[in-house]
């Protein structure tokens, strides 16, 4: 029986220091971003307190100067057209692959399931001579068009659930005169809405984080996203750890609310989107 | 799949009549085509499929024919000229130390993955039993991976800082060190691959506790009444029955330690020995120009993932991965 306990507190041990190295860091980072300027310099260690907890200098330095308010709304921009054209797609090759029999079909599934092995970064410096030629570098239609065009995860989500409705509804609705585009739109698209709640927690959260595609794409310095927006804080306040601090807290802070707000989705929809 | 014309409920007599109508004005028309509608129903899943395909040919399959097609190349991603130099890249890539190195980098990424996924499996595992405060270290857990990576390069590069949040840690237990922990190769390199931990841990966990959960509860009692222990459990109701899960993300492990960017791109640039073959290959594409070089590294790490992929599938054949 003591064996047992000691197993119990070990275990509980064992959750605490995870917490620990997990929300420390955190901490100290919201910690630093109250602090002034002189506090962070004169070496009290990272560890006390900030003498006023209600000093948001910081943050109005990180919004203004920082252009985090241009950064989120390029980044809200970016996110509901990428998100809404990942939906559209990802439900219309669904319903074309699973409910038509034609011609090269299986070609057409083959050309999907083998892209999905390859991996974005490494073909980005091909990708970037067709973004350009295409004139979308350096504005926001070269995410948005990357986002949109390389996500085969979220069609799989969307076959597996197309896969789930039953043709005799489709059948039902053609015998009422609907042709293919009502009959995905009226019944096919509405009843997708579980799987279209997961690809656009899971797109979201992938969009709203991405820094690669962005940094390489958009070098303007207006048309930042919070990623390439936050980077870009390294050069001017390369020592002023309090705005850098208080512009990651900007940044992490909607993911936060977010997460605490749909963390039963969130999970769901992580689960679903790895193990397809 | 159930075809269930049986199921259909009978026509109401205003679709009848809808229909009638339909076949009048159909009369009206003239002469309709049975062709033509032949053509429409064959055209209608390409329809479709239009947008997908062009946007999947475009931004996938295009830059990988050109990617190879450039990796025979000089060319410098600019200027109109360009000259076949056969395999002179591939050799270079292996043969110039100075390139191949990424490689010994990307170790420092694979063990920390080993020490990720073992870790998440066992927090998965305590986290699958009754536990106080379940939620809270469940979600504890899991936050790191949904939050953004340019914050988290800096929430540790403060804390890797000189007398950051690690040197005043370790003060409080009296271990007082002046070491720059991303100062040396080997450390530097160490402390990334420890951040990339803190990262992914979290999504690795919830993957394997969702697998666990889906394991019938009965098993577990069954199991207890002819007095296995945890451990019994673990090896011989969790383990197999996480295997798809597990094995999955052994492949995505790899995949992304060979490809680890953004971390030691924001944290160090790739400085002190911390280069990795993503970060090196787009130096050589768009600092330096050379972007045929870049596209034989790239071509090479496309057909390592491939390989460890195929290697992988065939080793823990899946049947689940039919998409038809």
């Amino acid at each position: 029986m003591t064996r047992r306990a000691v197993a119990r507190a070990l275990v509980y041990l064992s959750l605490i220091a995870a917490t620990l190295v997990v929300l420390l860091p955190l901490g100290v980072v919201v910690l630093t971003s109250l602090k002034t300027e002189n506090e962070t310099a004169n070496g009290s260690g990272a560890l006390t307190l900030p003498r006023d907890p209600l000093n948001f200098h910081n943050y109005v330095t990180a919004f203004q100067d920082g252009g985090m308010l241009t950064a989120f709304g390029n980044t809200a921009f970016i996110l509901v057209v990428s998100v809404g054209g990942t939906v559209l797609i990802g439900s219309m090759t669904a319903y074309a692959i699973d409910r038509f029999t034609f011609r090269f079909r299986k070609l057409v599934i083959a050309l999907f399931l083998i892209a999905a092995l390859v991996p974005g970064v490494t073909t980005q410096v091909a990708t970037f001579q067709i973004v350009h030629s295409l004139g979308m570098f350096d504005t926001r239609w070269a995410p948005i068009a990357l986002y949109m065009g390389t996500d085969i995860v979220s069609i799989y989500i969307f076959l597996q659930f197309v896969r789930s409705i039953p043709i005799s509804l489709d059948e039902a609705a053609r015998l009422d005169g609907a042709n293919a585009f009502t009959i995905y739109r009226k019944i096919i698209f509405p009843l997708l809405k579980p799987a279209i709640a997961t690809v656009v927690i899971v797109k979201g959260i992938a969009v709203y984080n991405d820094f690669y595609i962005p940094f390489l794409y958009m070098p303007s310095q207006d048309l930042g996203v919070i990623s390439t927006s936050l980077f870009r804080f390294k050069g001017p306040y390369a020592a002023h750890w309090e705005t850098i601090s208080a512009g990651a807290v900007l940044v992490i802070l909607p993911t936060l609310i977010v997460f605490l707000a749909l963390q039963k989705y969130i999970y769901n929809g992580f689960m679903r989107g790895a193990t397809r | 799949m159930a075809h269930a014309h049986t199921h259909l409920p009978p026509p109401r007599a205003e679709q009848l009549d809808s229909e009638a109508a339909k076949t009048v004005s159909k009369r009206g028309a003239p002469a309709p085509a049975p062709r033509r509608a032949r053509t429409w129903r064959l055209l209608t899943p390409w329809l479709f499929l239009l947008a997908p395909l062009v946007l999947l040919v475009t931004f996938t399959y295009a830059p990988i024919a050109n990617m190879v097609a450039y990796s025979f190349t000089d060319w410098d991603g600019v200027s109109p000229e360009l000259h076949y130099t056969g395999a002179e890249n591939y050799t270079e890539i292996f043969t110039r130390e100075d390139l191949f190195q990424v490689f010994w980098v990307s170790g420092y990424y694979l063990v920390a993955s080993v020490i990720q996924i073992v870790a998440a499996l066992y927090f998965a595992t305590i986290l699958s039993f009754s536990i106080r405060f379940r939620n809270f270290f469940k979600g504890v857990l899991f936050f790191p991976s949904l939050v953004n990576g340019v914050a988290i390069g800096f929430v540790f590069l403060y804390f890797f800082q000189d007398g950051g949040t690690f040197d005043t840690v370790l003060g409080l237990f009296g271990y007082h060190t002046d070491h720059a922990w991303l100062g040396t190769p080997a450390s530097a390199n160490t402390s990334l691959a420890g951040v990339s931990i803190w990262r992914y841990l979290g999504m690795n966990f919830v993957l394997f506790l969702g697998a666990i959960q889906s394991i019938p509860g009965e098993l577990y009692e069954a199991a207890e009444l002819d007095g296995a222990g945890r451990w019994h459990q673990f090896r011989y109701i969790i383990l197999p029955g996480i295997k798809p899960v597990l094995t999955l993300t052994v492949i995505l492990s790899v995949s992304g330690s060979l490809s680890a960017f953004e971390i030691p791109y924001i944290m160090t640039g790739g400085a002190t020995g911390t280069e990795t073959f993503v970060i090196q290959t787009v130096k050589l594409a768009f600092q330096f120009n050379k972007t045929g070089l870049a596209s034989a590294a790239a071509v090479v790490l496309l057909l390592i993932i491939l390989l460890v992929t195929w290697v992988q599938r065939r080793l823990v054949p899946d049947d689940r991965v039919d998409l038809v």
